[in-house]
């Protein structure tokens, strides 16, 4: 048993850690909040997609994906991450950034789908299987102002358009589970990105004549942001550990555990860091609100703390 | 990243199983809690039996008689031993995973060749004298003093919870050798025979009822120099090496009764009726038992996540404070999840009407000292903030 990072996947970390800061900074991110051609700049998407993250699952497993997913997420890089880069062996062009796969869930009232005004095609997990609509198919309404600025939304007008199954219920079941799984470690970068802007920020302000991380009230909310994202930490990676059949977990309920404690720990520590930037943490200017929003986004993909904990007591 | 064990990982796992499949149905039934007589016999005789099937200081060096285990090893070693219900470390806990490890690191040969072995062997029984009434987060500030009169050094002062105290052959005594220097530099390490004459024991009794620790007064009791481990005042350092020997392993068993827990509180909840229902039809109990299961599952990931680490750097980082902050935090919720459940026959302490309310209430309360123990949430956060997050130390 060894459940470190090893070098070779230290370095992967590494790597697109410092691909992000260079072509990914938040400033960059954040630009594309007001832009008419959307959130996803597509020659970026393109390059982001050089990098091998939409192929990453597929070609290395899931645990070199969820190191590089926790990285996405703690730049909160927009876009439909995870339905891309799961549908990569279907999608031609999905792979290389050229097609976007949003998702669909269609087992909620009102049904909505991410990303509508850029995403090529759609994807829903049914009884059926895997199941890919054309987003051209699909009737909808763009929400005026979503709750995330970077993660846009549409009400799909009903009935739902039947696509396309270019898979069976097991293998939508696995790629439920893996969606589960990369969701949960985009939640655990973003975690770790509010936690460490705001452990920035409570060491450069100052009230009272000193930094306002010297005050315990502070420290200690700090505190709690870090070890959420920690716990949350070990439950994601041993869920990718698992689904690698790299431990003797049941791998499905890993990946609920690991969507609770991200989920969680995502909320968690959004919220903190908005309090911790005091009144600067209400504005629109300040990135610390971006941290929530996403973490409330990421929560309502591929179900929510409340379903998967469910699932665990149904187990007890 | 791989957390499947290693071959020969596996067959120590099914060694160790033989092995407790073979002796535990001879290990007498546990005494009653409050039989300390019967309790030291037990848990020492437990000790004997690890010590002659080569189990005993399974963590500590081989040249000093122990196994020598890895700290995966040590990990599967408590995770067997806690299925198999076999006894827990009981009151051998102070000599076996704080006096002895840091006589190892910090004592003569002499010391250590009159100390260890019967350690090992189950033959005496260590406390620990930490503590004052004035100094519990802020242990620097001690104030027992003992001053040096010949061959000796004269004792006089109070410590506090004091664990084992009244069955302890030997005690693990932090003094103030020196009052004029900064707190931290004034402190030595001493052996203290608890039969020494001077020492008066007096049991305090906990909020659960029963008694697991004491106050210690020491009047003019008289300890060889010749006991002191490591030099004059480098005593504060010495306590510290402890730490060292912290790899992560301090929660395993813990933890695995805690998973048990809350299967048995599901269990108890499916057939308990409240409000003309039954309570785990409540979904928002449902829910918060599912975030506490996840949370314990995220824990065991966390133990194997610093386990690793202290094999890989020797130490055991800020994990360790990280674990037991989140995990008490989970006590406490899983615990109040039971009183809900339990409502008015949570007011009893025993087991009624064929509901094990007991374990339930006892682990209620287990919770409120959990995150008082060895350490207060508060001062875990302050460590967590300070030497993990790098914020400033004043405060």
């Amino acid at each position: 048993m060894d459940f470190w990072l090893s070098d070779d996947e230290r370095d992967l970390q590494d790597g697109i850690r410092s691909f992000l800061r260079g072509r990914f900074p938040i400033d960059v991110v954040r630009a594309r909040e007001e832009q008419p051609d959307g959130v996803i700049d597509p020659d970026r998407w393109r390059e982001l997609a050089d990098t091998g993250v939409f192929t990453i699952a597929n070609d290395m497993g899931m645990r070199a994906a969820t190191l590089v997913f926790e990285e996405l997420g703690r730049s909160l890089v927009a876009g439909p991450l995870v339905a891309t880069a799961l549908t990569s062996q279907w999608v031609a062009g999905a792979g290389t950034g050229d097609v976007i796969v949003a998702s669909l869930e269609t087992d909620e009232r009102p049904v909505l789908v991410d990303h509508p005004d850029q995403a090529h095609q759609f994807l829903a997990l049914t009884d059926d299987g895997v199941v890919l609509v054309a987003a051209a198919d699909v009737q909808r309404r763009t929400v005026p102002m979503p709750l995330d600025t970077l993660t846009p939304v549409a009400v799909v007008d009903l009935p739902v358009p039947s696509g396309t199954v270019v898979a069976g219920p097991a293998e939508a079941a696995r790629v439920r589970r893996d969606a589960v799984l990369l969701t949960a470690a985009l939640q655990l970068g973003v975690a770790l990105g509010a936690t460490e802007l705001s452990q920035q920020y409570a060491i450069e302000r100052e009230q009272f004549g000193r930094p306002i991380g010297s005050f315990q009230a502070v420290k200690h909310l700090l505190a709690d942001m870090l070890t959420k994202a920690e716990v949350a930490r070990s439950a994601v990676y041993a869920a990718a550990c698992a689904v690698d059949g790299a431990s003797d977990d049941d791998p499905v309920r890993a990946a609920s555990v690991a969507k609770v404690m991200a989920g969680e720990a995502a909320l968690f520590c959004g919220k903190s860091g908005i309090q911790v930037h005091g009144g600067m943490g209400f504005t629109w200017e300040v990135h610390a609100q971006r941290y929530w929003k996403r973490a409330v986004a990421l929560d309502n993909s591929y179900g929510i703390i409340d379903h998967h904990a469910a699932v665990l007591a149904a187990t007890l | 990243m791989d957390l499947r064990y290693a071959d020969e990982e596996n067959e120590f796992r099914d060694q160790l199983r033989r092995w407790l499949a073979e002796v535990l149905p001879h290990v007498p039934p546990e005494p009653h809690v409050h039989d300390w007589a019967a309790r030291r016999v037990w848990d020492t005789a437990w000790q004997r039996m690890l010590h002659e099937a080569g189990y005993a200081g399974i963590n500590w060096p081989k040249e000093f008689g122990g196994r020598g285990a890895t700290p995966t090893e040590h990990l599967i070693f408590l995770e067997e031993t806690e299925r198999a219900r076999a006894p827990y470390v009981g009151m051998n806990f102070v000599g076996l995973l704080h006096a002895g490890p840091t006589l190892v690191v910090e004592a003569s040969a002499e010391q250590k060749a009159t100390h260890l072995p019967p350690i090992l062997r189950g033959d005496h029984v260590w406390c620990q004298g930490f503590s004052e009434p004035s100094a519990g987060s802020d242990l620097a500030a001690l104030r027992t003093r003992a001053i040096r009169d010949g061959d000796d050094y004269v004792l006089s002062g109070q410590k506090i919870w004091t664990s084992f105290a009244h069955v302890a052959d030997y005690c693990e005594i932090l003094v103030r050798t020196d009052t004029e220097v900064p707190k931290h530099r004034g402190i030595s390490w001493l052996i203290m025979p608890m039969d020494t004459p001077g020492i008066d024991v007096r049991p305090l009794r906990t909020m659960d009822g029963g008694i697991e620790f004491s106050e210690m007064f020491l009047d003019e009791v008289r300890v060889p120099v010749a006991n002191r481990v490591g030099a004059e005042n480098d005593g504060w350092r010495v306590a510290m090496t402890t730490l060292s020997f912290e790899r992560g392993t301090a929660f395993v068993s813990e933890l695995l009764q805690t998973m048990e827990l809350v299967h048995d509180l599901a269990d108890v909840a499916r057939h308990i009726t409240r409000r003309s229902a039954v309570a785990w039809d409540d979904a928002g109990l449902r829910k918060d038992l599912g975030k506490v299961q996840a949370e314990l599952e995220a824990l065991w990931a966390l133990t194997k996540r610093n386990i690793s680490e202290a094999e890989r750097t020797g130490l055991v980082g800020a994990g360790g404070n990280v674990f037991k902050l989140a995990y008490t935090d989970l006590r406490h919720r899983l615990g109040e999840i039971a009183l809900h459940v339990l409502e008015r026959a949570s007011l009893s302490m025993d087991d009624i009407d064929q509901l094990p309310t007991a374990r339930h209430v006892h682990g209620r309360i287990h919770g409120l000292k959990m995150s008082i123990a060895a350490g207060t949430s508060q001062v875990q956060r302050n460590i967590i903030a300070e030497r993990l997050l790098g914020l400033p130390k004043d405060r």
